[in-house]
């Protein structure tokens, strides 16, 4: 006969066993290179902090310790991890974690990047500091106002501009060359790395387009399909627009997905001065 | 004689003077709504010390953001929180 108490022993050690292998098995499947190290390796984390609703309180780091056994690969990871488990009220955008929808772009460790993009470096003795991006209004923690960013996205006309359309009613053909031009253009996602990361965007935000919008701009010019050329020139033919980027390159550097909006922004002066 | 008010203290005062011309845009019957609206907000900054320039400053700009939300045509009338 089983008493009462024996009965409960028993469930409890079933559960802790069963509790076990899930631990080891989450793990594993975590991080392949730390397999059998029991002991936790925390790292710590530090992030910026500004709460909206108290806005007399300064902004400031807070600290948080993650065990890297317990948490997956990249930096957004951790900023999940830690708002699950440690703070709800940790604030920042993400939507796709696999680098498509450029949500969560901020600086780590004095990079601007996405943070599904970026490896946590596995060293815990280092310590990583997050903030948002750099030099743009804070809504909250780590996000950034965008307005501004969109407002010039916007006035740059980013749509197709044609007067005539074939007559069969069917789509609008282009040479495979054509078309050739339009790559590492066509791939930006608008995640406002680049255009944070360029001092003079930092300055002139207002007035100058910041790198991001130009390549976009360029985007448009070099398509064979888009008749506006002239239209989108003049826009671009001022000294504030076009002429703040001073080539400092700090756009192609940060950039996540690897584009070159300094290349582009350069073709859009060759073609403004050979006009 | 009139006390000079400082750079950001006109901004202040502007944002509020442009709410009440905002309110008088309104339909007849929801200005007060409006005004009082606008008076409550200010109203629950007013503890701000003079010299916090970074608060003030977000104050404004959230200020300035929700002005244009509020004077969109589409918003006929308008109901403050209660505190």
């Amino acid at each position: 006969m089983w008493t009462k108490q024996a009965l409960s022993a028993c469930k409890l050690a079933y559960k802790s066993v069963n509790y076990n292998t899930i631990v080891t098995g989450a793990s594993t499947r975590g991080l392949a290179t730390a397999a059998g190290s029991a002991s936790p390796r925390f790292k710590t984390f530090k992030i910026y902090r500004w709460n909206p609703d108290t806005p007399s309180e300064k902004p400031f780091l807070q600290e948080f310790k993650v065990d890297l056994n317990e948490c997956g690969p990249m930096v957004l990871d951790a900023l999940l991890k830690i708002k699950n488990e440690q703070d709800p009220t940790l604030t920042f955008r993400r939507s796709c974690r696999e680098g498509i929808c450029g949500s969560c772009a901020m600086n780590i460790g004095g990079r601007n990047t996405l943070a599904c993009l970026c490896k946590i470096d596995q060293n815990e003795s280092k310590q990583l500091k997050i903030y948002p991006l750099p030099h743009m209004y804070i809504v909250k923690d780590l996000v950034p106002d965008l307005t501004n960013f969109y407002k010039q996205y916007k006035s740059i006309k980013p749509y197709l501009h044609r007067d005539k359309f074939p007559e069969d009613g069917k789509e609008i053909l282009q040479s495979i060359e054509d078309r050739k031009k339009l790559d590492g253009l066509y791939e930006c996602i608008l995640c406002a790395c680049c255009s944070t990361s360029c001092p003079s965007y930092w300055w002139n935000n207002e007035e100058y387009l910041g790198p991001a919008v130009l390549m976009q701009a360029y985007r448009w010019l070099a398509d064979s399909r888009d008749t506006a050329n002239d239209m989108r020139k003049t826009m671009l033919n001022n000294s504030m627009s076009l002429y703040r980027c001073h080539t400092i390159m700090n756009c192609t550097r940060t950039c996540p997905k690897g584009l070159n909006p300094g290349k582009a922004i350069a073709h859009i002066k060759s073609s403004l001065a050979f006009n | 004689m009139v006390r000079k008010l400082c750079g950001l203290q006109r901004d202040v005062v502007h944002l509020y003077r442009s709410c009440i011309r905002v309110a008088h845009t309104k339909p007849v019957q929801s200005r007060p709504h409006f005004i009082e609206f606008a008076r409550s907000e200010f109203s629950k900054n007013r503890d701000v010390p003079r010299k916090d320039f970074n608060t003030i400053e977000y104050l404004l700009r959230t200020g300035k953001r929700r002005l244009e939300t509020y004077s969109s045509s589409e918003v006929k009338n308008i109901f403050g929180r209660k505190l």
